[in-house]
């Protein structure tokens, strides 16, 4: 029996409704399930306490404190590296081999899963260079897992820039740095701002490679050498050792509220300057 | 940077150009320093190909491991591709703009969401359903195939949608004169010129799928068996190193260094696969 091409279509067009709302039922499942037992948890004094009796009670302050300092370190090192790779492979160099192994290194480092991230960091920054469980050792890790999202990013925003301002700052007599500095990164910035957000969001929902590296301290750290404990390590921690459900809904709350965020405000600053760019 | 003069700065930037392929570098030497001699040393079909993970006895045999990140996997493109190639195609070619400018944020989060609160779902609200409705431990092959699938279905849509998108619209124009229907067009026309991003977006999701630890740690059930039916337990590569690396030592932690090398292998044949898809694709056009 053969249908008529209307009907297969009827057919077809539902199904893939049905499939896109599905998926959309998925996501915003697991924002409300975990908002709606996470958010009565959430009080002034959790946020702002210290953990008690392993994490069963008390608050997450350090952990908070941890998440936001070890992607700010790992910022501090992957930007000037990933966005003076952006620059050297669009203003710097034509295409050659170089650019391409450059290129094809740095998908193949995107395509590394966090867990040999923690090996390598384990290893390499907490043994051999003993540098311990540490802030440096897992901010370091995590530039380098960062490290190919800035490059992606910067490159796509430096490429951008419309090749007229650059004719126009060589015309005036600039030379090529000065029209980079002047002139192609200022115009790139809101771009590259974008890949910046987004691989905080990233590091900040990573566990595997931090917790082999930054170890999983509960105390404030107070130098770079100090072990730290993130968002995501402490709640896989205490749902994986059902130290207390509640406490790890309310950290997963605040760790989805930061994400979600911190993500809304890269779309937001992405979209001004697209609408920007199209004025 | 007027002291370093152009010549200088070039240079500077040159050097940091490095700074990718060095980091890549570093990594695979440093993985297969540790994991290599023990895997020459225990052999190498010896390793791969037996069955018995038993530290500290000194057995050290990582099928089970490799058959289960298989299942896992392949079960997490059964619930993923499907689901997000549908939402792909009715992004990209039933929606208006400003809904797909909407949605595709949206989709996008869903990557966004830390993998250990996937795993916890996958424990507090999967697990129970499975185990009441189906027996058997509900941390299992399902489970882990049914979170992770949810895991990498923004990677298998996002980039569909790009590859549905280069499709040049004369294509679908041609179609449509000769009289063919709307989805008559998507199946014959679109998804055929399509194909390679397509693919190498469902490599990537594979890659992703293999690599992913912390989830599956938790909502796989990690038993070292080889399992029988997908609602028995497994354990896959990615988590037996997790699980084990905190306290292992010696021998021990070598082995794991190994399942770390074998991981490594696995995923930069997929990746050089997708690169190739790729290739492939604008090569074509």
């Amino acid at each position: 029996m053969k249908m008529h091409p209307r009907q297969t279509q009827k057919i077809a067009i539902s199904l893939l409704i049905g499939s896109t709302i599905f998926t959309l039922a998925i996501l915003v499942f697991i924002i409300v399930f975990v908002l709606s037992k996470g958010l009565p948890i959430i009080t002034l004094d959790f946020l702002l306490k210290n953990p008690e009796e392993m994490g069963r009670s008390g608050g997450i302050f350090p952990a908070i404190v941890g998440t936001f300092l070890l992607p700010f370190v790992a910022l501090l090192i992957a930007t000037p590296l990933g966005v003076g790779t952006a620059i050297y492979l669009n203003e710097y160099t034509r295409e050659s081999r170089f650019t391409r192994v450059i290129r094809f290194g740095a998908d193949c480092l995107a395509g590394i899963p966090s867990i040999i991230f923690g090996l390598f960091g384990f290893i390499f920054f907490v043994t051999i260079l003993n540098m311990g469980w540490s802030i440096i050792s897992g901010s370091l890790t995590l530039a380098f897992m960062i490290l190919p999202t800035i490059i992606r990013t910067s490159e796509e925003a430096i490429k951008s820039v419309p090749n007229s301002y650059r004719e126009v700052s060589f015309s005036l007599g600039s030379t090529l740095w000065q029209t980079v500095r002047r002139v192609v990164l200022p115009n790139a910035m809101p771009g590259i701002l974008t890949g910046v957000m987004l691989s905080v969001g990233r590091s900040i929902g990573e566990t595997a490679a931090v917790i082999f590296t930054a170890g999983s301290s509960l105390r404030l750290p107070h130098t770079a050498f100090d072990s730290l404990r993130t968002m995501s390590v402490h709640f896989y921690i205490l749902a994986r050792e059902g130290l207390s459900n509640e406490n790890a809904y309310g950290t997963a709350a605040v760790l989805i509220i930061s994400i979600l965020s911190i993500n809304l405000v890269s779309y937001w600053i992405l979209n001004k300057y697209i609408a920007k760019k199209t004025k | 940077m007027k002291f370093i003069g152009e010549k200088g700065v070039n240079r500077v930037f040159a050097i940091i150009a490095f700074s990718a392929i060095a980091a890549l570098t570093l990594i695979v030497i440093f993985i297969l320093i540790e994991g290599l001699p023990f895997i020459l040393q225990e052999g190498i079909g010896n390793f791969l190909f037996t069955s018995e993970w038993q530290p500290a006895s000194g057995k050290f045999g990582i099928l089970p491991m490799i058959v289960g990140s298989i299942w896992v996997t392949i079960g997490s493109i059964l619930v993923g591709l499907p689901l997000g190639l549908a939402g792909a195609i009715f992004l990209s070619e039933f929606l208006p703009r400003w809904a797909m400018k909407l949605i595709k944020p949206a989709i996008e989060l869903l990557a966004g969401i830390p993998s250990v609160v996937f795993g916890f779902i996958g424990v507090m609200v999967l697990a129970p359903l499975i185990r009441d409705n189906f027996g058997g431990p509900g941390l299992s092959i399902i489970c882990a195939s049914i979170i992770l699938g949810i895991m990498i279905l923004p990677t298998i849509m996002s980039i569909s949608i790009d590859s549905i998108k280069a499709v040049p619209n004369s294509y679908r124009e041609g179609a449509l004169a000769l009289g063919a229907t709307h989805w008559q067009t998507i199946h014959m026309v679109t998804l055929p010129a399509a194909k390679s991003g397509i693919i190498a977006g469902i490599i990537l999701g594979l890659g992703r799928a293999i690599g992913e630890t912390m989830a599956v740690i938790m909502v796989a059930g990690n038993a070292v068996i080889i399992p029988d039916s997908i609602f028995d337990s497994v354990r896959t590569l990615t988590a037996n190193i997790a699980l084990e690396m905190g306290y292992a030592t010696g021998i021990h932690r070598q082995a794991l260094f190994a399942t770390g090398a074998v991981l490594l292998v696995i995923i930069m044949i997929l990746n050089y696969l997708a690169n190739m898809a790729i290739k492939n694709k604008s090569r074509t056009r």
